[in-house]
């Protein structure tokens, strides 16, 4: 079925402690595209990571990668659904015991029973791919956030996953570190014929490199389309996102009183 | 690389330990006495073991030749049946004597062995007929008592025997 | 009324909640740890590595507090003693004292202040730098790969210290009784070994620090794998792994003390 979405969220509710996150969300990830999830910050877009990874199970409704029904699957299953994604953490999550070399040949020497000299290969050819095959030997805490960054995708790209997520893969970055990041998404998501999820709220990065864009707001889809669909949109919260506006429909006040009472100090009747 | 040099440190940090648990066991602890020398095991009633406890020392003219290892009460004699094991070395007669004694006036309890006059040597399973109980206290002091009373009824009775035969 | 009631009582009683909840999740984890120990003996070099960091590294502060100990124990034993005229009994009373509790009971609590909050800060930050969660999603249980490893090198380490904490105390007594106070080394030998049991003392020694080495390597681990995954919450579950330790095992040694001297 080539035509079938990877992934699939189906209707999904998600509450934790009594705070519903997801309010019954839908949407689908094709194959072999870029897509971006974005939304403002808590609006629950690294929540639907978590749930496609299957690290939380939904209240209601399914979430399904290549057809199989990830939160109701078993840990074995789980285990070896989990060994054909990758996932980029916002920092790194670079194992710091570990030298550059030994984090990214991890999954290689857990999964697999390769003799060291094709672990060697393909570690400093993943490292080359995102240009760090120089720094080999170093230690994750001798790295600049981004040389963390690219060494974490390297990692995460050393099985060939056939879906990478992307938590924040921008954020911090240098201009430099955000443009070579951008390009090593779409470059690799090509070279790989895999599908990447894209979690952020950096739109001029994710606009020059995606195929799709959703946009997530209180735990719904409040928009979506292609990158030049988004850029032409009239969608109040999709303009004030995209323009970087400091008020619409996501008010610039938080929620209090009027302001000339807070002033008095006394209630007008 | 660094495998090899984690493994040498944890090779020498068991070695050290070991080490140490050899030094307590051989110098320290009582283990060289315990240390598998042949014995022979006998037994020896008792009508009363006081103190005693298995693995006390069964010495012969003081030095120690054994140790008892079980205790138990025989249910129709009504006596301690005292397991002994006495080093191969040592050889006592048949009609060799076992006596409860005391190290010190109020330490520990062992067994003393006295060898008789018997060719014949006790074997492995074999009785020491001759045996001779612990001293308890209360009734040492009850016997002293008891004489002492006995001493002054007597003195009491020969001054009056004494006076009517005048 | 009646909901200020229940108000007073909850927050009264949630404390201890809390600490029955936080008490079960901690079985629960002892027992996975427990059961995901499998990858952990099968690659021992895992646990090697853990048990260089664990053991290897206190090896200095156990040997040196060990010597100190029995130092000062020989000083005072003998200082008490010849008052009664039983100075020679110092070599007994430093084995003794040293082998039966002080070995595995110091040892043990600087076991846990110094690899017990280490572990405990390690998986901590491991938690909160998202390490764990990565190799999660790498299809590596961290529980195997991690924490198992970190539990059975402390286990392992444990009694390996407190025999060494005991021989090197014994040494030191031996130094300052007999190179310096002048007791006779004859005497001070024999008499120990007159009066130290195999069994009952090396042996019960050894099965406190056992005990000891799986509380404290229990608590350091399920403490970093449950810390709030912050600089604060590192820093509490650090002092936290060290505090509860402590009392765990002062409070083993005495139940463990109680029933081993029922033997006699």
């Amino acid at each position: 079925m080539p035509d079938s979405p990877l992934v699939e969220v189906d209707n999904v509710t998600f509450a934790y402690d009594a705070r519903t996150i997801l309010k019954g969300i839908s949407l689908s990830i094709p194959r072999g595209k870029v897509v971006a999830i974005m939304g403002g910050s808590g609006c629950g877009k690294t929540t639907l990571l978590r749930l496609i990874g299957g690290q939380i199970k939904p209240s209601r409704g399914e979430v399904r990668v290549a057809g199989k029904v990830v939160n109701e699957l078993d840990s074995d299953a789980l285990y070896l659904l989990r060994r054909k994604m990758g996932m980029l953490f916002q920092f790194g999550a670079l194992f710091t015991d570990m030298s550059v070399y030994e984090n990214v040949a991890f999954q290689m020497r857990e999964h697999t029973d390769l003799p060291e000299s094709m672990i060697r290969d393909l570690v400093l050819m993943k490292l080359n791919a995102v240009g760090l095959r120089g720094a080999a030997r170093l230690m994750p805490s001798e790295l600049s956030g981004g040389m963390a960054r690219r060494v974490a995708l390297a990692r995460a790209i050393a099985l060939d996953p056939m879906l990478m997520m992307y938590d924040e893969p921008f954020a911090g970055l240098d201009p430099i570190s955000l443009g070579v990041i951008g390009q090593l998404i779409r470059q690799l998501n090509d070279a790989l014929g895999a599908t990447s999820i894209l979690v952020t709220h950096d739109v001029m990065e994710s606009l020059a490199i995606v195929d799709y864009v959703y946009f997530v707001s209180e735990g719904k889809i409040v928009a979506q389309g292609t990158a030049d669909e988004i850029r032409a949109s009239e969608e109040p919260f999709v303009r004030q996102f995209v323009g970087g506006l400091p008020d619409g429909p996501v008010p610039f006040q938080y929620p209090a009183a009027p302001y000339a009472e807070d002033l008095m100090g006394v209630k007008r009747v | 690389m660094n495998r090899r040099i984690y493994d040498f440190w944890v090779g020498l940090f068991v070695t050290v330990g070991m080490l140490s648990l050899t030094f307590l066991v051989l110098r320290v602890s009582n283990a060289s006495e315990a240390a598998a020398k042949a014995t022979y095991r006998v037994t020896a009633a008792f009508d009363n073991i006081g103190g005693l406890k298995v693995r006390a020392p069964v010495k012969s003219a003081g030095v120690v030749v054994g140790r008892v290892s079980g205790i138990r009460l025989d249910p129709k004699s009504y006596r301690a049946i005292v397991s002994i094991d006495i080093e191969q070395g040592f050889q006592f007669s048949k009609d060799s004597s076992a006596d409860i004694l005391t190290s010190g006036i109020l330490g520990d309890q062992y067994v003393g062995l006295e060898p008789g006059g018997d060719e014949a040597n006790l074997k492995d399973g074999d009785k020491i007929t001759l045996t001779s109980s612990a001293i308890v206290l209360e009734k040492l002091i009850s016997q002293f008592m008891f004489s002492k009373a006995a001493d002054n009824k007597d003195s009491a009775a020969a001054p009056a025997a004494a006076t009517p035969a005048k | 009324m009646f909901d200020w009631l229940a108000g007073r009582l909850r927050f009264i009683g949630s404390p201890f909640v809390e600490a029955l909840i936080k008490l079960g999740f901690g079985t629960r984890f002892f027992f996975a740890v427990l059961f995901q120990s499998g990858m952990a003996l099968r690659r021992f070099n895992l646990i090697i590595r853990e048990t260089y960091y664990t053991g290897v590294l206190s090896l200095v502060i156990i040997v040196v507090s060990g010597l100190f100990v029995g130092m000062v124990l020989c000083l005072q034993g003998y200082d008490t003693l010849t008052r009664y005229g039983s100075a020679e009994a110092s070599g007994v009373l430093v084995a003794l004292s040293l082998l039966r509790e002080l070995g595995p009971v110091v040892s043990g609590l600087l076991f846990a202040s110094r690899a017990g909050s280490a572990i405990t800060a390690e998986i901590g930050l491991m938690k909160a730098t998202e390490q764990l969660v990565a190799m999660e999603m790498m299809a590596v249980n961290p529980v195997a790969r991690v924490i198992a490893p970190r539990f059975w090198a402390g286990v392992l380490s444990m009694p390996l210290l407190a025999l060494l904490f005991s021989a090197v105390g014994i040494f030191g007594g031996y130094l300052v009784g007999v190179v310096w106070l002048g007791l006779d080394k004859g005497t001070f030998w024999s008499q120990m070994q007159a009066q130290v049991d195999l069994h009952y003392d090396i042996g019960n020694g050894i099965i406190k620090s056992l005990i000891f080495g799986v509380a404290v390597s229990t608590i350091a681990v399920f403490e970093g794998f449950d810390a709030q995954p912050t600089a604060e919450g590192v820093s509490g579950a650090t002092t936290r792994t060290v505090v509860t330790s402590s009392l765990a095992i002062l409070g083993l040694d005495f139940i463990l003390t109680a029933f081993m001297l029922r033997g006699t």
